[in-house]
């Protein structure tokens, strides 16, 4: 009885040790995980889809403001010469063949709802996301250019050295093909925060309004009261390439 | 006509090491440039963000589309039951495993991050052609080899003809796989158009039966085996056909982008070289001219039947296909794309201009490399397996041969 009752007292003592053991050692774990996705403890939902409105009869032939923020914002710097260097957005002068009438826009990623890079992606890695935006994933990237092939507006650039200096908030790498992300870092920042409820602008749509042009609109085409929503129930918006019915993310007024 | 008898090659002469060295140095010089291109990145070549596919992807590609062609004779004989064809089946078989492995390599060590192939195989996006050509490549590999296993081991060759089918439906299905990476393209004008798919089959019957002829003289040749005019002729009169057939489905192509408005500029570009010329010469004399026109008056001419002229057209139809593949592949990303219809259209990204390209060494070292792979592999797979048939005199291959000495 009383070996019994030894026995039990040690069995005792082991799971009790035994559980504070694994509480000491499953606690950090925990914590850090905690701390790891502090930021993004909502997930992107069909609830929004971004968009940009870009209206070109405010956009100034010459200016490329939008351009040098986005080069900033992402840490893209000139290495080998405009063939290869990276441009996930640039600037388009147009002139009528009939008229002559030239005019100028930004071109860049159109986060198409059917996009054609997502489709053709042997791997998975160009990919959207419920709220529209159309990203990379460079660790499934495998460098194929396929995407590039497939992509009625050449928006995406491949990675074609060794990178230096990269932003911590966008990450690229060698090998791997990107384009624009409508800096899904500054979107994200506020994410599930209802008491910062605005959204954060693309660095090309902040720059664009700082030079005073305001050509560019960025916001939720879900949510009607949204300023690009109601600009675009007004005013309207063309899509580029709008026979292939894509459904851009990003519209265009004024191009004629 | 005998059943056929396999033997393997002496290959201890001076000539077939030395044919092993000089494909050895290729395919080092091919891995040499490999390393290069990854270690500084894809800008030391003349790839950039225009023109993403460049000259390792014509080799590759075409490598690739003749691996399914090389299959055109073992097809011929399992599926269709021509007696004559029985004997090279074998060959057949390993020159399409051998073609489709050197075009695979230039493919994958082109990757801007060849080391996660493996991501490749074990991630699948099943919209992606490219993701159904993966399960196309390894089901080609798969079955080409069961197929050459069932033809080679005795007890299982009443199963070859079973075999041998399922590898004509598989082949057929992976070159319009790839002939589709360009079809379903809807952003280029050169590209979306379902009749590159049987496009790429018909050359690829070509293409394909262009390197088994001159792989099949130079073995004969070379190891001073029987090869019998009987056999010769077979091969001669299909080549002339599969040229004809894919002179048919260029014309038909042009003529279908011809008839469509939207089309003229990509048109005006290939056939009369408006902007560069680069596209229209390589089209006119080398894929027409080179790959077609001389290769058929080789193959018909009645003066001309004989071995020389027949590898003379393997050759000419195998650089006409290299053309083929620069025009298609090149040239459809060097044509702007359409993005403001009617505007001329200006930026720092290339917008509006036709997109120059030259090949840079790297990337020939890399695509010569493939074509390397591919012969190293046959003739070292012809050393150690009974492949080759030990004669192809027609004695030994012509089903008629022994009934007209008969009747004589």
């Amino acid at each position: 009885m009383s070996d019994e009752t030894g026995l039990n007292v040690t069995r005792r003592q082991f799971l009790g040790t035994s559980t504070a053991l694994a509480g000491l050692a499953i606690a950090p774990g925990v914590f850090l995980t905690k701390v790891a996705h502090a930021g993004d403890t909502v997930a992107a939902t069909e609830k929004n889809r971004w968009g940009m409105l870009i209206d070109t009869s405010k956009c100034a032939t010459g200016c490329n403001d939008c351009v040098t923020a986005c080069n900033k914002e992402n840490g893209i710097s000139g290495t080998h010469g405009p063939k290869t260097d990276a441009q996930w957005i640039r600037k388009v002068t147009l002139t009528d063949k009939q008229t002559g009438y030239v005019q100028s826009l930004p071109l860049l990623c159109q986060h198409c709802e059917n996009p054609p890079c997502v489709d053709v992606c042997p791997t998975g890695a160009s990919m959207k996301r419920a709220d529209g935006i159309v990203l990379v994933d460079k660790h499934t990237c495998i460098g194929c250019r396929y995407c590039m092939m497939a992509c009625p507006y050449k928006a995406r650039s491949f990675i074609h050295e060794v990178l230096h200096e990269q932003k911590t908030t966008a990450p690229r790498g060698k090998g791997t093909v990107e384009s624009c992300t409508f800096c899904v870092q500054r979107v994200d920042a506020n994410r599930g925060e209802p008491e910062k409820s605005k959204h954060q602008d693309p660095a090309c749509v902040e720059a664009c309004n700082a030079s005073g042009h305001k050509a560019m609109w960025f916001g939720d085409l879900k949510d009607p009261n949204s300023e690009i929503a109601t600009e675009l129930k007004k005013h309207g918006g063309q899509q580029l390439r709008a026979d292939l019915q894509l459904n851009t993310g990003v519209r265009y007024q004024g191009i004629t | 006509m005998q059943k056929p008898r396999y033997l393997e090659l002496e290959g201890r002469s001076a000539g077939y090491y030395l044919l092993l060295v000089i494909l050895g140095c290729f395919i080092a010089a091919g891995l040499a440039a490999f390393v290069y291109m990854e270690h500084e990145g894809h800008w030391v070549t003349r790839m950039d963000n225009q023109i993403v596919w460049g000259t390792p992807h014509v080799f590759a590609v075409f490598l690739i589309v003749a691996a399914s062609g090389a299959l055109n004779v073992a097809s011929i004989s399992s599926v269709f039951g021509r007696a004559i064809y029985k004997p090279l089946a074998p060959l057949s078989a390993l020159l399409a495993l051998a073609l489709l492995a050197g075009g695979l390599a230039i493919l994958v060590l082109d990757l801007g991050r060849p080391e996660r192939v493996i991501v490749a195989m074990t991630k699948y996006n099943f919209k992606s052609i490219f993701a159904w050509n993966m399960i196309l490549y390894n089901g080609f590999f798969a079955i080409v080899l069961v197929y050459l296993w069932m033809m080679m081991e005795r007890r299982f060759n009443k199963y070859s003809k079973v075999a041998g089918f399922f590898a004509f439906i598989w082949r057929l299905t992976l070159t319009t796989g790839t002939g589709s990476i360009f079809g379903f393209l809807v952003a280029r004008e050169a590209y979306d158009a379902a009749i590159l798919a049987p496009m790429f089959i018909i050359m690829s019957f070509a293409y394909g039966l262009a390197i088994f002829n001159i792989v099949v003289v130079a073995a004969y040749n070379w190891t001073h085996r029987d090869l019998g005019p009987a056999m010769l002729l077979k091969l001669r009169r299909l080549l002339g056909i599969f040229i004809a057939a894919s002179l048919y489905f260029v014309v038909v192509y042009h003529l279908t982008n011809l008839y469509i408005t939207q089309r003229h500029g990509i048109e005006a570009f290939i056939l009369l070289g408006t902007g560069d010329a680069t596209y229209m010469n390589v089209f006119w004399f080398g894929q027409i001219l080179i790959g077609g026109v001389l290769p058929l008056l080789l193959v018909y001419a009645p003066r001309l039947q004989c071995r020389v002229s027949l590898v003379l057209a393997s050759i000419l139809v195998i650089l006409g296909g290299l053309s083929q593949m620069y025009v298609t592949i090149i040239g459809g990303q060097a044509y702007p794309l359409d993005i403001f219809p009617g505007k001329i259209v200006e930026s720092s990204f290339s917008d509006g201009i036709i997109n120059a390209y030259s090949p840079s060494l790297p990337e020939v070292m890399l695509g010569l490399a493939g074509v390397a792979i591919a012969l190293f592999l046959v003739v070292f797979a012809i050393k150690v397996l009974r492949i080759l048939p030990q004669s192809l005199a027609d004695r030994d291959v012509d089903p008629h041969y022994v009934a007209e000495k008969q009747t004589a």
